[in-house]
């Protein structure tokens, strides 16, 4: 596979020079022919995406050469039916996804045995089992929410490392820690004795940095980082981005400021991984208008790439994760962090500017990471909250039956609905019973957002005024 | 001309009342849905009688303009039969009339009127068959191609289209309009309007009044030189070139026989003496009947896909809904009840094809067999929905106003005990109570004594107005666990 990744290298080296032959001869045509731009004729106006120019950071523990760009594993592109055995992830565009990744110098690949369906860490394994153990960092997570007895904990332990096929971990997370508060925190970690565990597991070498991932009660977070000489967390993974910032209360009550949250870990010299940089791509998927500011901003930068300089800039980030489905997303990142150009600080003042924009478009805090799916009653919980987001950015949730537009953005509305959330998964079908909640990182109170987004529904169905 | 007038109204007519079948939106009823009341035998069943009285006088006018013309299932025989002309031109022959097979089914309907047999009247009923064709046969297709075009629209973003569920409604009743298509299409193509002059029994009663119509087509015995060309271009098969006589009993009006006759013996025209209508009494050698013949069609069900453990994503399988064992049957708000729906429902499925909730369907009983029924596994009978008692031409289904049907009782909703999540589960539900328009449902302690008991909904049956938002929006599968019982007389509350 590095072989034939090499030889697609020779091809794009081979297609550069003869582009450039072309160019050349293109250029005194220039003139006679406006289709022949010279400034695009021989390569796209984005660029090449380089493949040496990844910026690094080091690990102060382990010394890790930490690329700043982490592949996040919760994303995979998926099959329309699942494969012979179950695996619903497109293994072959996986392994597309991480040969471009490596050749450009990502180095990270965080994923859990939770995600895609519990298939992510087998699909990971078997693309990174083509390179030397050495050219990549494996980090996953204990993800025992539902059943976090000492054995089931253990069995999960055990898995990963099979189906990733390694012998050692990189970087392992107790996953999640902060949802239910301290009680929970117990539950899953200490009354079992799985972080005693994890611990030894360390000491042994087979856990190279153990660290957490932390959403939601702060308490939690602030009793792990007050243990630090104890437990010695080798690295922290947070939430953090431009909204986070400052204002991740007013998003969410429960959440906690990512600036607090970096202070902390700074003040104890603990690297930080960055998990939700585009929270789960609202970053990227703005209202038009905070889009089109942006873009004046830089034209050549996406707006995703904003959210990721952000999070980049902070010099105690170890890696930025972002859960990559397309070849394009990971490009834009890649030419984000090749290298990072770190944001001055009137780039920083417009982007809390923006964040404060961002905070007058009402979309529910859904980061589409699943984790409260699959629904027992068949709901598609984020696909009717992305849906109502796209709604609320693209202008199609009335405030009032009285707008001039109302007609249109009711058709956009329902006619929408429907494609995006076949009609049996919709919100009138949530009966409330809660079993999504604890699993929701965001807090989000999906219940009462789903019979909120129902009642709206009504309303605009038996065209009521409002 | 007079058969270019006839044939761009035929079309005209047709092609609209078509749409009316085709088009799920319910748009088109504002500019064509007079085309289904005008139809006869619906007429007579509403009790219209403008509308008989008008195609009376019309028919006493000019002949069975109405069968070439008003009616969907002749126009579409003339399609038929157009078809067989390509191949052949001037292929029909003079036949007797078979007139005890006529008036037999004449007298069939009118028992079956008089005794309140609906399948027989709905299977009779010439514009009805025409309705289940099209709602059976046509509009599937009509959707798909819909479908395709909101598929491509949802590309480009645009939410001009949508895409609508196609689903088999009735497989007795799809078999029905399949075998009346499949013989009518036969009959046709080799000879024209037999079933309109044996079987169809409006067509019998027009024929009673057309013999004495002031316009009719002529044979000029002094210009005619007996070649028979008129005969073999009549799809009626009414003229007997020999004796120079027409069968105005049979004649539809269709103004064929003018441009073929060579001879120009032919007129369209008052008439100056009364000629003997003495019409030779052949023997039936050809005796048509249609049977009906349930279709077992195999329905396709999802593939399911299983799961293991709790991971994140993914979708639940979804089980399909099944029909409950109602005691009543449900009609729609409007019917004002069953015997109401019986008396004068003819089955042309227009209600079926305009009910935008996948709630009308038509009856696969016997006794009530093509009438519209009510189900609730697809959708419910939405509140700001009237749409069936917008379209109905025959009386069935009588207009009400959305606010009208808010408080028009059809059935009411019956508590299944052993279905119901809360107690099976062991999850909070009232998703049946957070639904129900009426607010007939509350949810309480499942247990009087214990203020923690898991709640479930009682039902007031006296606001409830049966309109299944709690049956179809019930998370228990296949079965709910509320259904909607239904009521032989609607009433308001």
């Amino acid at each position: 596979m590095e072989t034939k990744d090499k030889k697609g290298m020779d091809r794009r080296e081979f297609l550069k020079r003869l582009g450039a032959g072309a160019a050349v001869s293109v250029a005194a045509l220039a003139g006679c022919d406006p289709k022949n731009n010279p400034v695009t004729g021989d390569r796209s106006v984005e660029g090449e995406v380089p493949t040496d120019k990844m910026t690094y950071r080091m690990n102060p523990t382990t010394g890790d050469r930490v690329s700043l760009l982490g592949y996040g594993c919760m994303r995979w592109p998926q099959l329309s039916a699942p494969a012979a055995d179950g695996n619903v992830a497109d293994q072959e565009a996986v392994n597309r996804l991480v040969d471009y990744a490596i050749a450009h110098g990502v180095n990270y690949f965080d994923t859990a045995p939770v995600y895609v369906q519990g298939f992510s860490e087998k699909t990971t394994g078997i693309a990174l089992k083509r390179y030397p153990r050495d050219r990549f960092f494996i980090a996953t997570k204990m993800s025992n929410f539902s059943n976090p007895t000492r054995e089931n904990s253990l069995a999960m332990y055990r898995k990963s490392f099979a189906d990733l096929q390694v012998d050692y971990i990189d970087y392992y997370l107790l996953h999640s820690v902060g949802g239910g508060g301290m009680e929970n925190f117990s539950r899953r970690y200490l009354d079992n004795g799985v972080l005693d565990f994890l611990l030894r597991e360390r000491e042994a070498g087979r856990i190279r940095n153990l660290g957490f991932s932390y959403h939601g009660d702060v308490k939690v977070f602030d009793y792990l980082l007050s243990r630090q000489d104890e437990y010695k967390w080798d690295f922290v993974q947070i939430q953090l981005n431009y909204v986070d910032w400052k204002h991740a209360k007013e998003v969410n009550t429960k959440n906690t400021d990512a600036e607090y949250l970096y202070g902390e870990l700074q003040k104890r010299g603990i690297p930080a991984v960055i998990m939700e940089p585009l929270l789960g791509g609202r970053l990227s998927k703005v209202p038009d208008h905070i889009g089109t500011r942006l873009k004046q901003r830089r034209p050549a930068s996406s707006v995703a790439s904003w959210a990721f300089r952000f999070a980049g800039s902070f010099p105690g980030v170890l890696t930025v994760l972002s859960g990559m489905t397309y070849m394009e997303h990971l490009q834009d990142n890649l030419r984000t962090y090749s290298p990072l150009e770190p944001l001055t600080e009137d780039d920083k003042g417009f982007l809390e500017e923006t964040a404060q924009l961002m905070l007058r478009y009402p979309t529910i805090p859904c980061n589409d990471c699943q984790y409260c799916m699959p629904c027992p009653y068949g709901l598609d919980i984020p696909g009717i909250l992305l849906h109502f987001n796209k709604c609320v950015n693209e202008g199609n949730v009335p405030a009032s039956s009285q707008d001039a537009n109302y007609r249109q953005a009711r058709r956009a509305f329902l006619v929408g609905y429907d494609r995006s959330v076949p009609r049996l998964r919709q919100a009138a079908r949530c009966i409330g019973c809660s079993q999504c909640v604890p699993h929701c990182p965001q807090n989000i109170d999906i219940p009462a957002q789903m019979q909120r987004i129902d009642g709206f529904v009504e309303d605009l169905k038996q065209g009521r005024e409002f | 001309m007079l058969r270019r007038i006839r044939i761009a109204l035929a079309v005209v007519c047709f092609s609209s009342i078509t749409l009316l079948f085709l088009d799920f939106t319910g748009t088109l009823h504002a500019w064509f849905g007079w085309l289904a009341k005008i139809q006869l035998l619906p007429a007579v069943l509403a009790v219209n009688l403008g509308i008989v009285a008008a195609l009376v006088v019309l028919t006493l006018l000019f002949g069975r303009v109405y069968c070439s013309v008003i009616c969907p299932l002749g126009v579409m025989q003339d399609g038929f039969g157009w078809l067989g002309k390509r191949r052949k031109k001037y292929r029909y022959s003079y036949s007797p009339a078979v007139s005890w097979l006529r008036y037999g089914m004449l007298g069939v309907l009118v028992i079956a009127i008089i005794v309140g047999s609906g399948w027989l009247v709905a299977l009779l009923a010439p514009y009805s068959a025409y309705g289940r064709i099209a709602q059976n046969l046509f509009a599937p297709l009509w959707q798909w191609g819909n479908n395709g075009i909101a598929y491509l629209a949802e590309r480009m973003d645009s939410y001009a289209f949508y895409s609508v569920d196609v689903w088999m409604k009735s497989a007795a009743v799809f078999g029905v309009a399949a075998l009346t298509f499949v013989i009518l299409g036969v009959l046709a193509w080799r000879n024209g309007r037999t079933y309109c002059n044996t079987v169809c029994p409006v067509g019998t009663v027009l024929g009673m009044m057309s013999r004495f119509s002031f316009l009719k087509p002529m044979i000029d015995e002094s210009k005619c030189n007996g070649c028979g060309l008129c005969a073999r271009s009549c799809k009626a098969s009414c003229i007997d070139p020999k004796a120079h006589r027409i069968d105005y009993s049979r004649c539809v009006a269709c103004m064929d026989c003018i441009g073929a006759c060579r001879q120009e013996a032919i007129r369209y025209g008052r008439q100056k003496k009364r000629p003997t209508v003495d019409v030779s009494e052949g023997k039936a050698d050809v005796s048509r009947r249609r049977f009906l013949s349930g279709v077992g069609l195999v329905a396709l069900t999802a593939a399911a896909k299983a799961q293991e453990k709790k991971v994140d994503g993914g979708l639940a399988v979804i089980v399909d809904k099944k029909i409950p064992d109602r005691r009543t049957p449900l009609v729609p708000p409007g019917a004002q009840g069953l015997k109401n729906m019986t008396a004068h429902c003819t089955g042309c499925q227009l209600c079926v094809s305009v009910c935008p909730n996948g709630v009308l369907r038509p009856s696969s009983k016997l006794a009530t067999l093509m009438q519209p029924e009510v189900s609730y596994e697809r959708g419910y009978c939405r509140p700001e929905c009237v749409k069936c008692s917008e379209v109905c031409p025959a009386g069935a289904i009588l207009p009400v106003t959305v606010a009208d049907k808010s408080a028009v009782q059809i059935g009411h909703a019956v508590w299944i005990r052993e279905n119901c999540v809360p107690l099976t589960d062991g999850v909070e539900c009232g998703n049946c109570a957070r639904h129900c328009p009426t607010g007939a449902i509350t949810m309480v302690g499942s247990d009087p004594e214990a203020e923690d008991s898991p709640k479930v909904p009682v039902v007031n049956i006296e606001r409830c107005i049966g309109c299944g938002a709690c049956e179809n929006l019930c998370p228990a599968r296949p079965f709910s666990a509320i259904y909607v019982e239904g009521h032989e007389r609607h009433r308001i509350v």
